[in-house]
């Protein structure tokens, strides 16, 4: 490169200087500020969709271990009332058949959090045992209906089932971490609609005012593109900064945790697959890809466009497009190892709130490294796209481009 | 020198001179349309060269390619010795014919922000930013938001954006419009000015009077292509010179000396100066008994260079400033 050319990141940088100083002195910082309000309102109407999911996906099953014949028998009487009750019955699926004086340790499976278990049934169907969570011992009404019914086809006395207590099973981690994964999703697409949004705006007032011209003469059109969007994120990493700060000191007021309704009741949400701190750290990451994917898609957009009314009716179906992707990696967030959710990882735009979800509710750490290569080679893939777009399309002058109409009426009228 | 395709010209003085700008058969098509049609350049360093043309005639993207904000689909271009304009960004200054700032900005801000855009660092354009402003009686200005000041002022602001790291070559979009007359009588002098220490200037304009005032040489554009790109002495010689003649006697054998072309404006005669010269005229005149009042050689101007060149219908459109059909 020659020494007459400002390097690419020295470019990109005297483009996200000026844009970051003049947005956070801006009302629109104020009103980025004020997302967080937005979050608590969306995800409470949101909520319906994501109770539906955890409750379909999540549905917590009782694990049976007992002598091969009462399984058998418990399972019938299940499936029977199953027919007339519906739902009302819980899950049940065969953990152990035991041999004969064979002991059955349920409190260590539930321990180990395996599955979706949320309680495991041992003993007999004349004397039950229900090992389970504090909020699963409920199930002790619909256990002794089952083993009644096991006992004989029109019972008159139901066993009484003794219950013991777990601190944690499977099914109360999976459902718990679901709940983490959701907040987190509805989070990041939120702040990455609206910061994206900001950056159009920002795109289109630098074209109302003539200014993308001597930017485009000066520094390489890529340049442009990453200052502009790595200056929104640095504003939106301010922006979460002062959030924290804020929420972090509210957090140290009593009486806090019941605004709301419990809404921001963040000791509620259980620990993450990944544990809180990289979790957080990976949903900054996911965050900053899913803005950058979708940023550089509506910067591209925004050099399509010559007018604000362009601009809304160009960016609308890729907004609808991105609340489908969003619901889409919500959906796909129960659907753990199946197709759906590797189909959600694997589609760059819908990979960072499939991979959110999966850090809150997996353990496992390659995976994320995995993506955040695969979605940063996504990114620079749409920056670069939308930069050529830009230069192609918005840098031109002269004789505008007759329409189809005019065309085809041309060719019409074309001698034979 | 400069000279299009096929031209020859008798500038020597810049014959030796190495070329700022250089472009051959470029051509820019828009989704099918064809905008710019095979221009050729040969622009000499420290020369202010105009490009003439009207409004749709391929000024502006013929520029935008020379500057690399926009490829050419085919032909070659150098600038400053460099194939990709972008190379060399450091060393030119562009004044787009639409001109932009951010309104928050304050004046001596902007002017360091498009420094900085070529690579000055922002402290020092700051600095220079205040001094400029002061040396063009723009002091009182500097701490000013863009969206306090006039137009003028502006567009003055601008102009001081795209100097402020001293580069090698300027190159201006229509920098005439919209400015009053006495701040194109300021930027006159300031190209003046940069070509005197210099810097190679070129400025588009469908004003012949700023080119004819200003530039060595003009390139005339004209739906997309050059039909001459030369001196401006070059292009006024190719037409012959206009005799003004006003006789005493309105008829006489003295009509025979005049060519068939000659046409009576008012008083006066007017017609191209004979080949064979203005003696035989004369003497044709007198012995014919015209009674002569007055007799002027002129040259022929910019304009009706324009007008030979680019044919009647551009320099209609260059005249009212519209696009060419």
């Amino acid at each position: 490169m020659s020494a007459d050319r400002l390097p690419l990141l020295k470019a990109a940088w005297v483009i996200a200087r000026r844009d970051f100083m003049a947005i956070l002195l801006s009302r629109a910082f104020i009103f980025f500020l004020l997302g967080p309000l937005f979050p608590l309102t969306v995800g409470a109407i949101a909520g319906g969709i994501g109770q539906r999911v955890e409750s379909t996906v999540a549905a917590p099953q009782i694990g049976v271990a007992m002598a091969g014949a009462d399984i058998d028998r418990m399972l019938a009487a299940r499936a029977a009332l199953a027919q007339q009750l519906g739902p009302a019955i819980p899950e049940m699926v065969e953990l152990k058949r035991l041999a004969p004086g064979e002991t059955f340790d349920a409190a260590a499976v539930l321990e180990r959090r395996e599955g979706n278990l949320g309680g495991v049934l041992t003993g007999t169907p004349s004397a039950p045992v229900l090992t389970a969570t504090a909020e699963r011992q409920w199930w002790a009404g619909s256990i002794a209906l089952i083993a009644g019914n096991a006992d004989g086809d029109a019972p008159t006395v139901f066993p009484e089932v003794s219950t013991r207590i777990v601190a944690a099973s499977g099914a109360s981690d999976t459902r718990g971490r679901m709940r983490t994964a959701q907040v987190g999703q509805i989070m990041l697409f939120l702040l990455t609609m609206l910061l994206a949004g900001m950056v159009l705006s920002n795109l289109v007032e630098e074209k109302a005012n003539k200014i993308i011209e001597i930017l485009a003469a000066a520094v390489p059109m890529d340049a442009v593109f990453l200052g502009k969007l790595f200056a929104m994120l640095a504003v939106s990493l301010v922006g979460i900064s002062v959030w924290a700060a804020v929420i972090g000191g509210a957090m140290g007021l009593q009486g806090f945790e019941h605004l709301f309704g419990g809404a921001i009741s963040l000791s509620a949400l259980p620990t993450p697959g990944v544990g809180w701190p990289l979790f957080l750290l990976l949903a900054i990451a996911y965050f900053a890809m899913g803005y950058l994917l979708l940023g550089s898609v509506f910067l591209a957009i925004g050099s399509l466009a010559t007018t604000v009314r362009e601009v809304q009716t160009l960016s609308m179906p890729v907004t609808m497009l991105q609340v489908f992707l969003f619901l889409f990696a919500t959906l796909a967030a129960s659907d753990r190892g199946g197709w759906l959710e590797w189909a959600a990882i694997t589609f760059p735009f819908s990979s960072p709130y499939a991979m959110l979800a999966r850090a809150a509710q997996d353990e496992a750490l390659w995976p994320h490294l995995a993506a955040l290569a695969w979605q940063l080679m996504w990114v620079a893939l749409s920056i670069r796209l939308g930069a050529a777009l830009f230069r192609k399309r918005v840098m031109k002058s002269g004789p505008r481009t007759r329409k189809a109409g005019s065309w085809l009426r041309a060719k019409v009228a074309e001698p034979k | 020198m400069t000279q299009g395709p096929g031209e020859k010209t008798g500038d020597s003085k810049s014959a030796a001179r190495p070329l700022a700008i250089e472009a051959r058969g470029l051509i820019k098509r828009f989704d099918g349309t064809l905008a710019v049609d095979g221009v050729d350049l040969a622009i000499p360093e420290g020369a202010i060269y105009g490009v003439l043309g009207p409004n749709g005639a391929g000024k502006t993207t013929t520029l935008r390619m020379l500057l690399g904000i926009i490829d050419p689909d085919e032909g070659e271009r150098r600038v400053l010795g460099q194939s990709n304009p972008q190379d060399v960004a450091r060393a030119i200054g562009y004044l787009p014919e639409e001109r932009g700032l951010y309104p928050s900005m304050k004046a001596y801000d902007a002017i360091a922000f498009m420094g900085a855009l070529r690579g000055l660092p922002l402290a020092e354009g700051r600095r220079r930013g205040r001094e400029l402003l002061e040396e063009n009686g723009l002091g009182h200005a500097a701490d000013r938001q863009i969206r306090q000041l006039s137009k003028g002022m502006a567009q003055q602001v601008q102009l001081l954006g795209t100097l402020v790291h001293g580069p090698r070559l300027v190159i201006l979009d229509e920098p005439f419009s919209g400015l009053d007359a006495i701040n194109q009588g300021k930027l006159e002098a300031v190209i003046r000015r940069l070509a005197d220490e210099g810097t190679t200037v070129i400025f588009s304009t469908h004003v012949i009077a700023h080119a004819e005032r200003l530039c060595d040489s003009v390139a005339i554009i004209a739906g997309g292509k050059v039909p001459y790109a030369g001196s401006v002495d070059a292009a006024r010689d190719r037409i012959p010179a206009q005799v003004r003649l006003e006789t005493r006697h309105p008829d006489g054998p003295w009509r025979a000396a005049l060519p068939p072309d000659a046409r009576l404006e008012g008083r006066f005669w007017t017609f191209p100066l004979p080949v064979t010269g203005v003696e035989p005229l004369l003497r044709a005149l007198i012995e014919g008994d015209a009674g002569i009042l007055s007799l002027s050689i002129e040259r022929a101007g910019l304009h009706d260079a324009f007008v030979a060149i680019a044919g009647e219908a551009a320099a209609r459109a260059l005249q009212a400033g519209e696009p060419q059909e």
